[in-house]
């Protein structure tokens, strides 16, 4: 695998290489091309400007700021409970997911923990919304290619785990399920043997992507080798989540810190790939998904019983202090940096979100690729628009 | 169609016009925030099948766009791209507000970056409440655009007015009046659901 | 069928299995006062969990770079902190009302500080799990410091989010244009004393009628409550 992938980039450099020397002689002259802000391949509002010479981009440069709706401000004329609501539409793929480290960093604050069964919830909803975001993803990126069949089946497949959701939280996209001490309710009845069923569906679901779309020759050739991005800039550049391991970057925050959350309870692989290019980005989204229904099947086998809430004030007041809390969202390392002064709301709230990091290096890794390849980066770098410009 | 462009449609004509209007609509998807995916969920998703309701949501360009669903957070750098692609779209067209955020800023409506509303940009014919409105709720929406677009006085509309119903005889009007009340299609705004919108 | 999962997944290099415990973060902080000496101003340790440090201005660089060095090479996040409480509280006041008195002191968090606007980062080293939130007083009347775009090239976009939000300068930075908003947009929007107009012209709607919240005096009360800790949002 290795192998077939240094060969095809050595093959891509060399093509790159003799463009360019086409490219002096031809002659030809520089163009800018401007992609969005509304473009059926960026869902949603980010717009690039490229420079070309002949099919090759100089230089490109994302330009957001589309999207920017000003949520670390909000947040700070909200209570507590009413920044879960706001925050929940940052990433609105993984809506649950994006309540959950805000939650933990005031719970942090207030020294409270959740009740163990409401941890268990917490991750299982984590983990469906995390299905939720990468399912989609795994169909958008067939139509990103040209081939329409995959997001059919996405969205297809996504609609039974929005049902759960919804099940269980009463909102198909922002639950806002997620209360400073627990949850709002427990599960509903027959839920458990439901999502059962539809992880099994799910788990279906990927291998007939990996099938369809990773099998696929055509497919292959447009990603392997394409947009490199090696470990040390992967790092410097902040690239978390499945952009970081798809560098060869182990590192998972489910599994390497310590949270009141039940994944320690579990027992899952980390997968990360040597390649860092598109093909390895989009290859360790499918297999997390994959991950991620075994993690759900694990947890409903041994879920606690027991209530669902701990004891908490009714007026929450959050003592001050300052806490980081960061988890591994479908879209990577979102964390918050809460500063309390004993209010009713939060003083300051900075979001640190995945996609802003991880769109970032845009700049670096289109430097010299050809027209085409852009979309294909962008799609496996994965961005969410509410997601970069908060 | 210069009889339309006189400002002068016989009844009947227009109302089979309308009736093809309304069955043929090309729509234009500008989704901007988390509504959009609900939108795709409605116009791409085997589930909801739009195109039963005679709505084709494949459009390449605005140009070629009867209708434009709005749907998600309008910010002010925003703003200025949805006036220009509202005038790029060809006459007679309509627009579907998706959302809360769209329709007056939604959780956003403090916000110092978030335009209050599209209708404050361009005019709004639908709005679809909710946050996000599930699927249903916009196919909901298209529905009731194409009961007003078939009570509408066509020339009124090419004139660039405000939706006028269509004129008819006093027989025929004191039909739909009864007709109308039940539907109550002609309010404006529309909501679906019902109820007011602030 | 053989599957594509079933080939190529790599032996990446073994991630220490063992939680780092304090002696570790201690080691970190022994590692910056021998590098920075006078520069590290204050520390604050909770063991096993967290480590902030606060150093002085003309050294923000080069702690940067003795920590890249240690192997916190992972960039996290760059902004800053407004310390001033906001003149107009959470913009709950009735506008017909006159305005109530608020303490105008400036209080810092965690590891101390001077100045009313903080620099705020953080660092990760992914390899031995652990990270350190890095503070940096800035004075009000020359609000710029070291760029770290040379160290860290994730730090560029965030550099320029923490100029448009508090007008900070960074010196060395390639690029500091406007990344969010307009470019003709005035304030920042982010400092304390930036109005949200939208709540100055319209009282807030939870003014209007909301019943009284329970038992704001005994606030001893509590209670396994449900549905209704979510305060209401407006309606
Ligand atoms: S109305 Fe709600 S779901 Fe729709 S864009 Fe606004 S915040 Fe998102």
């Amino acid at each position: 695998m290795t192998v077939l992938s240094d060969r095809q980039q050595l093959s891509y450099i060399a093509a790159q290489a003799a463009d360019a020397r086409l490219n002096v002689e031809l002659e030809t002259e520089g163009m800018t091309l401007n992609i969005g802000p509304q473009h059926p391949a960026t869902h949603g509002t980010l717009r690039i400007i490229a420079h070309l010479d002949g099919e090759q981009v100089v230089w490109a440069e994302p330009s957001c700021g589309y999207m920017h709706r000003g949520y670390e401000k909000l947040t700070e004329v909200r209570t507590f409970p009413q920044v879960t609501t706001l925050i929940n539409r940052i990433d609105w793929l993984g809506s649950f997911a994006n309540e959950v480290p805000f939650i933990l960093a005031a719970e942090k604050l207030m020294e409270i923990e959740a009740p163990p069964r409401a941890q268990y919830i917490r991750t299982i909803l984590f983990e469906l919304s995390r299905i939720a975001n990468v399912s989609l993803f795994l169909g958008d990126l067939g139509v990103q290619m040209g081939a329409i069949t995959p997001v059919f089946l996405a969205f297809r497949d996504r609609e039974y785990v929005l049902n759960l959701i919804e099940g269980a939280t009463g909102g198909r996209f922002h639950p806002n399920f997620d209360r400073i001490g627990g949850l709002k309710d427990d599960l509903p009845k027959g839920w458990i043997d439901e999502t059962r069923q539809v992880m099994r569906k799910l788990r279906g679901f990927c291998d007939e992507i990996e099938d369809l779309l990773f099998g696929n020759e055509i497919f292959q050739s447009r990603m392997r080798g394409i947009g490199v991005i090696p470990a040390d800039v992967a790092k410097s550049f902040g690239l978390s989540g499945a952009n970081a391991r798809a560098s060869g970057i182990d590192w998972d925050l489910r599994r390497d810190q310590v949270l009141p959350m039940a994944w320690d309870k579990v027992d899952f692989k980390v997968w990360t790939h040597p390649d860092g290019d598109c093909f390895a980005r989009c290859w360790i989204r499918l297999q997390e998904t994959r991950e991620a229904t075994k993690i759900v099947d694990q947890l409903l086998d041994d879920l606690p019983p027991g209530p669902v809430m701990a004891k908490v004030p009714r007026i929450i007041k959050v003592p001050a202090g300052e806490a980081w809390v960061a988890t591994e969202n479908p879209l990577g390392e979102m964390g918050y940096y809460v500063v309390s002064k004993g209010d009713l709301g939060p003083f300051r709230v900075k979001i640190r979100s995945a996609s802003f990091n991880n769109i970032s290096v845009v700049p670096w890794v289109l430097k010299g690729v050809y027209v085409p390849d852009i979309i294909t980066i962008l799609a496996s770098l994965y961005f969410i628009l509410g997601d970069i410009d908060r | 169609m210069g009889l339309v462009d006189r400002g002068r449609m016989p009844a009947p004509l227009s109302k089979l016009f309308n009736m093809g209007r309304s069955y043929s609509m090309w729509v234009y998807q500008w989704g901007l925030a988390c509504c959009a995916i609900e939108m795709g969920a409605a116009f791409g998703s085997p589930r909801y099948d739009v195109m039963r309701l005679g709505v084709i949501p494949l459009p390449a360009s605005p140009r070629q766009a009867d209708l434009v669903v709005i749907s998600g957070t309008v910010t002010d750098k925003m703003a200025p791209a949805i006036k220009r692609l509202y005038e790029q779209m060809p006459e007679p067209k309509y627009v579907i507000s998706m959302g809360s955020c769209a329709n007056c800023g939604g959780p956003y409506w403090d916000s110092y970056s978030v335009t209050k509303g599209v209708d404050q940009i361009i005019p709004v014919d639908i709005y679809v409440p909710g946050c996000p409105p599930r699927p249903e709720a916009l196919l909901e929406g298209v529905v009731l655009l194409q009961q007003r677009i078939k009570m509408e006085d066509m020339a009124a509309k090419w004139r660039g007015d405000e939706f006028t119903p269509m004129p008819s005889s006093k027989r025929a009007q004191e039909r739909a009046a009864a007709r109308r009340e039940a539907i109550e299609a002609n309010r404006e705004p529309i909501v679906v659901g019902g109820g007011p919108i602030e | 069928m053989v599957r594509l999962s079933d080939t190529g997944t790599s032996e990446t290099d073994a991630a220490p299995k063992a939680l780092p415990g304090d002696g570790l973060r201690e080691g970190i902080v022994d590692l910056l006062r021998n590098a920075l000496g006078e520069g590290l101003v204050d520390t604050h340790l909770v063991p096993n969990d967290d480590l902030w440090v606060r150093v002085d201005r003309s050294v923000w660089r080069h702690t940067g770079e003795v920590l890249a060095a240690d192997g916190f090479d992972y960039f996290c996040f760059l902004s800053a902190i407004d310390w001033l409480p906001s003149p107009w509280g959470r913009g709950e006041d009735d506008p017909d009302d006159p305005p109530p008195e608020r303490s105008t002191e400036i209080v810092q968090g965690v590891a101390g500080g001077e100045t009313r606007f903080q620099l705020l980062a953080r660092l990760n080293d992914v390899r031995r799990h652990v990270g350190v939130t890095l503070k940096c007083d800035l004075p009000d009347d020359d609000l710029v410091v070291d760029s770290w775009v040379p160290l860290f090239a994730g730090a560029n976009w965030h550099e320029r989010e923490t100029h448009e939000m508090f007008g900070i300068g960074f010196a060395g930075h390639p690029d500091l244009r406007n990344m969010y908003l307009p470019g003709d947009f005035e304030g920042y929007p982010l400092r304390k004393d930036f109005p949200l107009l939208a709540r100055m012209v319209k009282p807030w709607p939870g003014i209007v009628d909301v019943e009284p919240m329970p038992a704001l005096e005994e606030e001893e009360e509590t209670d396994t409550a449900e549905g209704d800790t979510k305060g209401d949002e407006s309606s």
